[in-house]
């Protein structure tokens, strides 16, 4: 043998420098390598929360993101018809007096005719500041087009929300159940924990249409009919309910059960019964008599009837006890045998009680009551988009959270647990603030949670207030807006016309809208005299994506390695359930090109602008760009955008500024982590432990305990509006729509089914992309450069498919040809695709002739933003009822098999190129 | 014809959870982003933003559809990379001696100065683990990142392989398969980690751990009713649930 010798101790670089991922929205922990000046490698922090060192394949990919030629290069001005590609490049200070000069008239005459809206923003609570100092109350980011219902379910009934708002107890759990969770879905965290289950031999069960990635690994799995999980889930809570098997205590003493809904006809009923200080109250187990909720050594009596009004518990328990909830009655819209929800009921109850679990772990509750231990229940849930992304999304996640509760797993060991700042109730909260006046900021934040019709977004004359109709009686709790809607809207103008449109990082020409041609349309659309019918669009984003050709100003923002930006807890921080976190990203890279972070840009067209908060009063600029902002800013005294090295460095959540503190973080490996003690670790909303540490770390200034919303009373003020009590109504057209949604209990209203197409059709992203960011991926796009209609066998053996065949899909709102391929692990009745794999020719630096542009498809075309009309003269929003979420998985279709064209269709002409076609990499 | 080792003093390796797997591709691009700077020639792409798009790529990850005889159909996820094997038939088939297997590890390496890019290798690899770099004109190959695993620049617990360190589920495990007593072995032993084809004799040294047998709940309820409903109706469940009878 003659081995060659080889060095097996090479240098790896010259320096590492630690910030946070941006290739998702999961925001892990990152080891940049570089070696002079080049970022060589990208691998995960070891230490850092979200992900432990692990880093997902587009993380790792992210090196290709910093160089790929789709980056934008410098501002660009319009000079030929919108959509023609005309563009000259311009320098900064031209683009920001162009758009001061836009953005200025507007503030002093009409503050709503700006509307700003944001994609897959990273700094909400900066740029809804921002919009707030403006004055304009259209505002939101993209959370009505993603999974509104998932965060207003939860926030409405536990005070939290399955999503980013808290994960299983990956510990202690026993059996893991997925609803709908796709497989791009909190990407590394939860693969983290799934290792860790599947390590320790618990048991991981997948309901979904679709058994691939997480559910593919899970050791069962239920294929259920798209749109029914939440009668799924009630009739689960049946079989709990008919068999005894739910947690009475935990019902009792820490949710809404025990409270008594007024039964007298009239303006009340249906709300709490109140006290003379207006406070529900209950009956206390030990003496019978009522008792304040909150009162040390009350045990509110479930089975109490006071005065003819009974409990939430008996109104919920009656509900669901119902035959109509019975797995034999439901299993054929869910398309699960009743023998296996039976089953599936007793694997539930036999590990939530018959393998119940205890911390040997002292702790106080609200009322003063103190406790020996914790018991746990180690049953827990996680659901996505799945559920949220239909018409009933919002019920079926107040579902799928009533039945943690009933089974007393929320917040134990071994269930659910909530990432600080969560729990955290409706009422610590805010309620949307809209009220225009001109030259003024608004008088609060735009996005907030309504406790009644009191606080919907309406002008006096009863219209809504937002361009996107968001908190009116279409949509009451649409907590995070309807960006959906925003350009059809300003296209109607209806409920007005706006002057100019203002975007970041949200592809509103392609797979970010539904019925994505006509939006193409709208936004090229002219009024009979010949002026844009939305007359201005300015757009930022960092790459060539289809959005850019629609712009008339382009304002170029920086790839993620080489920009601040902070990941704050007061927006989406990074907490744990035992650990409040947040981080920063740090410029690891400069620029190569003339572009600026969008958050210094946004600042600096403040101060030409003279809003309020980042104006000094002689005109100079408060902040010198985001970085300075992310240190000196306070949204409260003490409290800013980072919670960590506050004052002199050692304060955590409440301090004054700290000048170091971004060098902190650095040093820190980029983020900051504050630890709940222990004895607070679990039963938080209710721990009077973890009350005072989250007032000390600064998440609300007084304890706010509060009991879970298995009866919703804010839900119940609207219908009682709807029945015609009080004094601000609903329009005639929406009173049925307002009764029926608005069920204070939860409920479950199928879809109604469309004669003609029989088919559900989904998408979900996989793994290694992000919506439409992956495609310009030169390693990424080799793994997923092309997506295919997946068919079950039922659809491919009854149409003839064959290898290589093509489809012609047919919804009500139009038609697409594309390739399909046989996936068996499939519900029969379902197709799906990847999401945001197709591409239009020209955008994202691609040869026209790349397969995501020749055979790539959108299922985007066949959905509607708009319900079909009902002749009525309404614009029926293709939306949740209750918070506006976009009903995206809704979509029903027909398929055919059909001649295969030369391109996918329908196939639209290239859009004219902003940078170069990328050649090497 | 290169000679392969009589015996080799460890036999590093990984074993492959494709219970747990779950097809992210995580350990793809981090394979791709440690070699494309790690040992040897980069690894290239051609037309990375063109019509047709390929590269180099020493770890790929496919996956199957499954149909059991009963029950639904099932997604299994295949990660496929070099094996490392005992008997390689691609160092064995080596006109030049490029390719060979380390006597003390056991890793299969191309040393790409001896490599005339003549892809016999590549042929007799009956997994499809190698990959001619089409710049560089030299075989490209999993080298369990033996630039890391032995690397005093790095940290003890980065000396893994970079798919390792990434993989979020933690599917992939890393270490001397030669030693009865390791963890991977132990773990092989336990979960009947198997061959990859082993009816071709090339005695891989990586394993593969089988997914777990799923869907086996029996559908009958174990769930009674807590009291005849019918006989007493909802006011004597609500009466029992809540402890009164």
């Amino acid at each position: 043998m003659n081995q060659p010798k080889i060095n097996l101790s090479p240098p790896v670089s010259d320096d590492i420098r630690k910030t946070t991922c941006y290739m998702c929205a999961c925001r892990c922990g990152i080891n940049v390598h570089l070696k002079s000046g080049r970022v060589t490698y990208i691998e995960g922090n070891r230490d850092h929360p979200i992900n432990k060192g692990v880093l997902c394949a587009k993380g790792a990919a992210g090196i290709m993101q910093v160089t790929a030629p789709s980056r934008l290069r410098a501002p660009l001005r319009r000079v030929g018809p919108r959509g023609s590609g005309a563009f000259e490049e311009i320098s900064w200070d031209e683009a920001l007096a162009l758009a001061v000069s836009w953005m200025k008239p507007l503030r002093e005459t009409a503050p709503e005719k700006l509307a700003f809206f944001t994609g897959r923003d990273q700094s909400q609570s900066f740029t809804g500041w921002w919009a707030q100092q403006f004055g304009t109350p259209n505002y939101a980011a993209h959370g009505g087009f993603c999974s509104v219902n998932m965060a207003a379910g939860g926030i409405y009934t536990i005070g939290g929300a399955f999503w980013e708002f808290g994960q299983p107890d990956w510990e202690y759990t026993k059996l893991f159940i997925m609803f709908g969770v796709a497989e791009d879905h909190d990407s590394n965290p939860i693969k983290i924990g799934l290792g860790r289950l599947k390590g320790r031999g618990a048991r991981v069960i997948g309901v979904n249409p679709i058994r691939t990635g997480y559910n593919a690994v899970a050791d069962d799995w239920y294929g259920i009919t798209p749109g029914t999980d939440g009668l799924l889930i009630l009739s689960l809570i049946h079989c709990l309910l008919v068999a005894g098997k739910i947690d009475t205590d935990y019902l009792a003493r820490w949710t809404n059960a025990g409270l008594l809904v007024n039964e007298t006809d009239g303006p009340e009923k249906g709300l709490f019964v109140k006290n003379a200080e207006s406070q529900p109250f209950v009956i206390d187990r030990a003496t019978g008599a009522p008792a304040p909720w909150d009162g040390k050594g009350v045990v509110p009596d479930l089975g109490a009837t006071w005065q003819g009004h009974r409990t939430v518990f008996q109104h919920m328990a009656e509900r669901y006890h119902s035959a109509e909830y019975a797995p034999e009655a439901v299993a054929e819209r869910c398309g699960i045998p009743a023998a296996r929800i039976h089953a599936l009921a007793a694997e539930i109850a036999d590990v939530a009680f018959n393998q119940a679990i205890r911390l040997e772990q002292p702790w106080v509750d609200f009322r003063g009551d103190a406790h020996d231990h914790m018991p746990g229940r180690p049953v827990s849930f996680h659901a996505m988009r799945g559920i949220s992304a239909h018409a009933n999304g919002f019920q079926t996640a107040r579902a799928l959270h009533l039945l943690q509760i009933v089974l007393g797993t929320v917040e134990v060991p071994g269930g659910y647990r909530l990432k600080p700042p969560y729990p955290k109730p409706v009422e610590a909260h805010p309620t949307p603030h809209f009220v225009t006046v001109p030259g003024q900021p608004l008088s609060g934040p735009h996005l907030g949670y309504v406790r009644g019709p009191e606080h919907l977004a309406l002008k006096e004359d009863g219209t809504p207030a937002r361009i996107d109709k968001a908190f009116t009686w279409e949509n009451p709790f649409s907590a995070h807006g309807l960006m959906q809607m925003v350009i059809p809207n300003a296209h109607a103008g209806d409920p007005y016309r706006i002057d100019t449109l203002f975007l970041y990082m949200a592809n509103m020409a392609w797979n970010s809208s539904m019925n994505t041609s006509a939006v193409m349309a709208m936004l090229t659309d002219k009024d009979a005299a010949g002026e844009y019918v939305i007359p201005r669009i300015i757009y930022s984003d960092a790459y060539a994506s289809e959005m850019v050709a629609y712009a008339d100003l382009i304002l170029p923002d920086t790839t993620y390695l080489e920009r601040h930006d902070c990941i704050s807890m007061l927006d989406r921080p990074i907490s744990e359930p035992g650990a409040a976190g947040d981080a920063i990203r740090w410029p690891v890279v400069e620029p190569d090109r003339d572009v600026r972070g969008f958050q210094s840009v946004l600042l600096d067209l403040g101060v030409r602008l003279g809003l309020p908060g980042m104006t000094n009063a002689d005109g100079t600029a408060k902040f010198a760009d985001y970085a300075d902002y992310i240190v000196n800013h306070q949204r409260r005294p003490g409290v800013g955008p980072l919670m960590g090295f506050r004052g002199d460095g050692t304060g955590a959540g409440r301090g004054a500024p700290n000048p170091d503190q971004l060098d902190r973080y650095i040093a820190n490996g980029g983020f900051f982590q504050a630890h709940v003690p222990e004895a607070a670790a679990y039963y938080k909303p209710w721990n009077a432990g973890y009350q005072d540490w989250a007032v000390k770390t600064g998440f609300y200034e007084a304890p706010q305990p509060y009991l879970f919303s298995i009866y919703s009373e804010p839900m119940r003020k609207f219908q009682l509006a709807a029945e015609g009590h009080g004094w601000i109504q609903p329009p005639d057209h929406l009173r049925a729509q307002v009764k029926a949604a608005m069920d204070p209990l939860p409920v479950w209203q199928g879809l109604p089914a469309v004669e003609g197409y029989p088919v559900h059709a989904l998408t979900q992203r996989p793994m290694a992309m992000y919506h439409s960011w992956g495609s310009q991926n030169a390693w990424l796009r080799q793994i997923h450069g092309r997506n295919y209609l997946y068919v079950p066998t039922k659809i491919w053996v009854e149409q003839g498919f064959g290898d290589g065949d093509w489809a012609r899909v047919t919804s009500p709102a139009g038609e697409i040809v594309v390739p399909v391929a046989h996936m068996a692990a499939l519900n029969e009745n379902t197709v799906w695709t990847w999401n945001a794999i197709g591409k239009r020719k020209g955008a994202w630096a691609l040869d026209d002739a790349a397969p995501e542009a020749t055979k790539g498809f959108l299922l985007n075309h066949l959905i509607s933003e708009l319900l079909p009309e009902r002749g009525d003269g309404q614009r029926w929003s293709n939306a949740d009822p209750v918070t506006g979420q976009a009903a995206w998985f809704d979509l029903k279709v027909r398929i055919e098999r059909c001649a295969a064209p030369v391109e996918a269709q329908p196939a639209h002409p290239p859009i004219p190129r902003v940078v170069p076609q990328g050649n090497t990499r | 014809m290169t000679t392969l080792p009589v015996q080799t003093e460890k036999k590093l390796g990984l074993v492959i959870d494709l219970d747990t797997c779950v097809g992210c591709h995580a350990c793809v691009t981090a394979c791709k982003g440690w070699n494309d700077q790690g040992y040897g020639a980069p690894l290239s792409d051609q037309n990375p933003y063109g019509a047709d798009p390929s590269g180099t790529f020493l770890n790929r990850v496919h996956s199957y559809a499954v149909q059991p005889v009963e029950g639904p159909a099932q997604t299994i996820n295949f990660p496929r990379s070099c094996l490392h094997c005992d008997d390689a038939p691609c160092v064995t088939v080596c006109p030049t001696g490029a390719s060979y297997k380390r006597v003390e590890d056991g890793i299969v390496l191309v040393n790409e100065d001896a490599c005339m890019g003549c892809g016999l290798c590549a042929w007799a690899c009956p997994y499809g683990a190698r990959e001619m770099d089409a710049d560089a004109g030299v075989m490209k190959k999993c080298t369990l990142c033996v630039d890391r695993i032995y690397n005093d620049e790095l940290p003890e617990e980065d000396r893994e392989p970079a798919c390792v360190r990434t993989c979020p589920t933690g599917a992939r495990h890393f270490g001397d398969l030669g030693d009865p007593d390791s963890a991977v072995s132990q773990l092989v032993a336990a979960r009947g980690g198997y061959d990859l084809m082993p009816e071709l004799r090339t005695k891989p040294t990586n394993k593969y751990l089988p997914p777990r047998k799923k869907d086996a709940r029996q559908e009958a309820s174990l769930l009674a009713p807590l009291l005849d409903i019918k006989a007493t109706g909802f006011a004597g469940w609500l009466d029992r649930v809540l402890g009164k009878i």
